[in-house]
């Protein structure tokens, strides 16, 4: 508890400090290992090389270029609003690494309704890409901001039902709590490798990475920017150092939505209590202060390469379909999953 | 002179909060152009969620967030994008009878402080009441309020019916 001994205002600038990390970091990982590299090699082909050994530094290459650029504004543009809006979709992301827990000690506040407010601030960004495509002055970034919020006010329902069924089986909103339950529990009385969500709600971490995949607006969910009919959706008017800010906002949000996952479903920070004899969260060594952030950034890039496998994997659905994949399969789905769930955990 | 136990950076934080709110309020109803007053209206219930905060109610806070910014505003800009969303200033959006709205917003006003000190009088909720435990918040509403919450839950289930039946053609 090395947080105990310094003074509220060196607390906060170290926590401020370290939400921005884990919101970049991720965020700069995934654009080069997969958005750059991964994407490269399925395609046969070997992606940026010049920038840096094996390309590594073609994203510092890359912002520079994006900083560099002219920002251009249409005139008939609502000006303000238009500058507004990235930042909008930009802070939801900041905000939401805020409840996230890295480790026993290590975490940046350490909410009681955690998965809650997770839910609830991740919906705030559907405003800031309306009011994007509102603001533009263009039809496509209208339509595109539109189609954006039908899909993310469809796919929202769907995602928290499947948080539902962990919360009901942990017994906690808090994410420390979930991530406690799971390493400290057990399956049928052996509890060498705890009780990992994926498992007892496989159904529950379906729905909830589709519906990921929805959020984030990745392909084959991609309906608000199809670039083959809209330009690029809500963000046809953007470019340079606003641009940029809604290309961070895209893939910082793939790293905190898959963060979020990884400690729903997949035991978080943790490892087993039972390897190292602990019984509570008090009673786990200092270490995993250091450990727990890197399991969790393993297990973020393991599910964040499954969305970006997916994303480069299918094609784009039709609107019709999108919205008729959310409200006649996954909602049912996720609602059934619940009953099971809720009547499993008074039964036993 | 300053009283003692008074909790100097909430009350700071709660006259800044206060402030913007108002601020914004009256941006909604005096703003010519109807996306502006909906983000300005974004803004007075975000506050209402800072306050719940300062108050240490953080699940209502949440939920302040949850439906309004995130469900009821989004809704709201859908709809008004989709029917009459001018850039610009629009002229015949406010009322020529705004005026009489002054007088019967003081009333609402003077209702609301006279209900509030006629119903507290001198009593005042303890200061560091603490957090109140969600356990707490689902046990009162599940128990002693589960029927108006049933209640509550079938009017909105009506209105749902109720706008199919508007919206459906066939």
């Amino acid at each position: 508890m090395v947080a105990a001994d310094l003074p509220y205002w060196a607390q906060s600038l170290l926590r401020v400090l370290g939400g921005t990390v884990a919101v970049l970091l991720p965020a700069g990982t995934i654009v080069y290992l997969f958005l750059f590299k991964m994407m490269s090699f399925m395609q046969s082909r070997l992606g940026p090389m010049e920038a840096g050994p094996y390309g590594s530094m073609q994203l510092f290459a890359e912002v520079g270029k994006w900083l560099q650029k002219e920002d251009i504004q249409p005139e008939l543009a609502d000006k303000r609003i238009f500058k507004i809006a990235p930042l909008i979709v930009l802070v939801s992301t900041f905000i939401l690494v805020a409840v996230v827990p890295f480790g026993p000690d290590a975490w940046f506040t350490n909410f009681e309704t955690g998965v809650f407010y997770a839910l609830a601030v991740s919906s705030v960004s559907v405003l800031g890409i309306l009011i994007a495509g509102w603001s533009s002055a263009n039809k496509y970034s209208l339509l595109g901001g539109l189609r954006a919020a039908g899909q993310l006010i469809a796919y929202e329902l769907p995602m928290v039902l499947a948080v539902i069924g962990v919360v009901i089986q942990a017994g906690t909103l808090n994410l420390q709590g979930i991530v406690v339950s799971q390493n400290a529990g057990s399956m049928f009385g052996w509890d060498g490798l705890g009780n990992p969500y994926i498992l007892t709600q496989f159904v529950g971490f379906l729905v909830f990475m589709i519906s990921v995949q929805a959020e984030l607006t990745q392909t084959p969910f991609d309906m608000p920017i199809a670039e083959s009919e809209l330009v690029s959706g809500y963000m046809t008017e953007y470019s340079g150092f606003r641009f940029l800010i809604f290309f961070i906002a895209e893939f910082a949000n793939v790293g905190v939505f898959t963060l979020i996952a990884s400690i729903l479903f997949l035991g978080g920070w943790g490892i087993p209590f039972s390897w190292f004899g602990w019984t509570s969260v008090d009673s786990i060594d200092n270490w995993m202060n250091v450990v727990g952030p890197l399991i969790m950034v393993t297990k973020m890039i393991v599910l964040s390469f499954i969305v970006m496998w997916v994303r480069f994997s299918y094609p784009r659905l039709r609107e019709d379909q999108l919205q008729r994949f959310a409200w006649k399969v996954l909602i049912p789905v996720s609602l059934v999953n619940i009953m099971i769930t809720a009547v499993l955990k008074v039964m036993f | 002179m300053l009283a003692q136990n008074v909790q100097v950076a909430q009350n700071i934080g709660f006259g800044i909060i206060a402030a913007v709110m108002i601020a914004s309020a009256l941006k909604v109803v005096t703003s010519s152009n109807v996306v502006h007053a909906a983000l300005a209206l974004v803004a007075v219930l975000a506050g209402a969620a800072a306050q719940y905060l300062l108050l240490a109610a953080e699940f209502v806070a949440v939920t302040q967030i949850l439906v309004y910014v995130g469900a009821v505003m989004v809704l709201f800009l859908f709809g008004v994008m989709l029917t009459r969303a001018k850039l610009g200033r629009d002229a015949d959006l406010n009322n020529k009878n705004a005026k009489v709205g002054i007088p019967v917003a003081l009333l609402m006003l003077g209702v609301m402080v006279y209900v509030l000190i006629d119903g507290w009088h001198a009593t005042k909720l303890p200061q560091d009441g603490g957090q109140v435990e969600l356990k707490n918040v689902s046990d009162s509403i599940f128990v002693p309020y589960l029927l108006p919450f049933w209640a509550l839950s079938f009017v909105l289930l009506a209105a749902v019916i109720g706008a199919i039946v508007l919206a459906r053609k066939d």
